[in-house]
């Protein structure tokens, strides 16, 4: 780090960091708050929540909201609870994370050591399909589907994942092998390493960090896609976020508000244990994102 | 010629081929299901498509109606309203956030870690919560009034006039962390030489960072404007958990809008035409936002 940083400049007196540390404290509490209502709701019987005491702690403490958000609750037209909607996530999450971070580290080790022309333009036309609002490709992509077979399927979700998580993918390679050295790519080439050789011996063992930076932003953001979830999934392939969804507008009968809020942890919980247990590269990748070039 | 330098003049084609060849399924795939499909849905807006796509052409009315329809001027108010204060409250929230944490703050890593982990919830989630939270039958409302404060009223999601400022109570609650860390990165990245001599010379912490820090966090700013706009246009999910677009049609959005008209309604020609104002929204953003990106590093 260069020249360290402003706070080593600016001085604080004691009192204004007291201000400081009760500010802070405040925006703890604010950014706490919804997750403290969420969990604490969804521990306790309906009767307190609709008594008016949300911000409480339960006076009679339950598991139930969370068996029957899991596996009784009616989602939809059926009273399957969560669990198959969680497992269409896993199932949808998995492959299409895996292939769309492999097929991004080719792409950018092809685009940063085999450089040829209109390269960047071609990166630049990956990228732009990055930012496009997807409702340009809703229709479209539902007769694709529909063409291919697999509308409606779980399968179908894994390739409009896959089609749409190859841009930021690309990004995050191309932007880290542009920091190795070409030396290194050079010297093997001459020693007459072959294409995939000098991928597989050279620059994926030193891809550690950033496999993990794009494995954990796509299965942040294909964990978290609502759009194409409900335009090209049925009944029975819905992903979690769309369950969810159906699970607290579904409008018959008593609203259980603690059945909706251990759903949505239950839907919250694999996006915020990978945010706990590898937030630095979580950060990374947000910031990757954001700061291109 | 021998057999095996012919075989040789394949291998070595092959082998310069071979990077484009990894290439190709990608750029293949960008372009059908991208670029294609974008050419096609702008096909779309200027046919009679209802129910399924249809291929009688009728010009520009698609967007003449789009553009006479009162659903779509609430729409893109809204947007302009939520837009103009999720950015500008994102921007001064993180802004503040990022200059406290700058403090040499012993828990910074775990304050961080609070503000940033709603960016990791889906708007699902995030909607949810924020919907009982708002709810005045059993959430804030309802919680102060049990408190003694019989009085107290916090009626907004279910008022169309303020609906539309739950939802940028929402979206700046999940955001705004990350705007933080954003700065944060840019106040990291200042030169303190600078800041040493200025205060030498007798600038207040005020004066300090009015004139000469917050100017230099210009490249932040861009790009915290750049994400939260393009977040903004798109947002969808958000408004669907926490008001579903209403009450009746107070919190329609352009993307609540585009998906109601082509799935629900059966007008995909109308739907179409809202989709490309969308796109047209996004690149007048995005692209000069690549350009000068990609341009400053050509290497």
């Amino acid at each position: 780090m260069s020249g360290g940083h402003t706070a080593q400049v600016i001085r604080t007196g004691a009192g204004a960091r007291f201000v400081i540390y009760v500010l802070l404290a405040i925006f703890c509490i604010y950014y706490l708050l919804p997750l403290y209502v969420m969990v604490v709701n969804s521990l306790k019987p309906l009767s307190e929540i609709q008594a008016g005491g949300m911000m409480a702690l339960p006076e009679t403490w339950t598991t139930a909201p969370w068996k029957s958000a899991w596996s009784t609750a009616q989602v939809g037209v059926e009273a399957s609870g969560l669990r198959p909607y969680f497992l269409n996530s896993i199932l949808m999450v998995v492959p299409a994370v895996a292939i769309s971070t492999m097929l991004g580290a080719l792409n950018g080790y092809v685009l940063t050591k085999w450089r040829f022309r209109f390269d960047t333009i071609l990166f630049g036309l990956l990228l732009f399909g990055c930012f496009i609002p997807f409702q340009m490709v809703l229709i479209p992509m539902a007769r694709m589907l529909g063409l291919m077979g697999i509308a409606g399927t779980v399968g179908g979700l894994v390739f409009v994942h896959l089609v749409y998580g190859i841009g930021f993918s690309t990004l995050y390679f191309r932007n880290y092998y542009a920091q190795f050295p070409t030396e290194l790519v050079r010297a093997a080439m001459i020693d007459g390493a072959g294409f995939f050789t000098i991928f597989a011996r050279i620059l994926l063992p030193a891809s550690g960090p950033i496999v993990v930076v794009c494995v954990i932003w796509q299965f942040t953001n294909i964990w978290n896609d609502f759009l194409f979830g409900s335009s090209f999934s049925d009944y029975d392939s819905q992903p979690m976020t769309v369950a969810l969804n159906n699970l607290v507008q579904s409008s018959t009968g008593v609203k259980e508000y603690n059945v909706h809020f251990a759903g949505a942890i239950m839907a919250a919980l694999p996006t915020l244990l990978v945010y706990i247990l590898a937030g630095q590269f979580f950060v990374r990748g947000l910031m990757a994102g954001s700061v291109k070039g | 010629m021998s057999e095996s330098a012919r075989a040789n003049g394949v291998t070595d084609w092959l082998r310069g081929a071979l990077p484009k060849l990894v290439l190709s399924p990608s750029i293949a795939i960008v372009l059908v299901f991208v670029y294609g499909f974008i050419l096609f849905t702008i096909f779309l807006s200027f046919t009679d498509s209802r129910i399924l796509p249809s291929f009688g052409l009728v010009g520009w009315q698609n967007y003449e109606r789009l553009f006479s329809l009162r659903n779509w001027g609430i729409a893109v108010k809204n947007l302009f309203i939520f837009g103009s204060l999720y950015i500008a409250i994102c921007c001064v929230l993180g802004l503040l956030l990022a200059i406290l944490l700058d403090q040499k703050i012993r828990t910074e890593g775990f304050i961080r870690t609070i503000y940033l982990y709603p960016m990791a919830l889906s708007f699902i989630v995030t909607g949810t919560a924020w919907k009982w939270f708002l709810d005045p039958g059993i959430g804030l409302q309802a919680v102060v009034r049990s408190w003694g404060w019989e009085s107290f009223t916090f009626e907004w999601i279910k008022d169309s006039d303020m609906a539309i400022y739950t939802i940028v109570i929402a979206a700046v609650w999940q955001t705004s962390g990350f705007v933080m860390a954003m700065f944060l990165a840019g106040l990291r990245g200042i030169d303190n030489e600078v800041m040493k001599a200025a205060q030498i010379d007798g600038a207040s912490t005020f004066a300090l960072y009015r004139r000469i820090v917050i100017p230099q966090l210009r490249p932040a700013f861009m790009s915290a404007f750049v994400v939260l706009a393009h977040m903004a246009i798109k947002s969808y999910d958000l408004v669907v958990a926490l008001t579903g677009g209403g009450p009746g049609t107070a919190t329609e959005m352009p993307a609540t809008f585009m998906y109601s008209y082509t799935f629900t309604r059966n007008q995909m020609g109308i739907g179409a035409a809202s989709a490309v104002i969308m796109l047209m929204m996004i690149a007048a953003i995005i692209v000069p936002y690549l350009w000068s990106e990609l341009r400053e590093k050509p290497q």
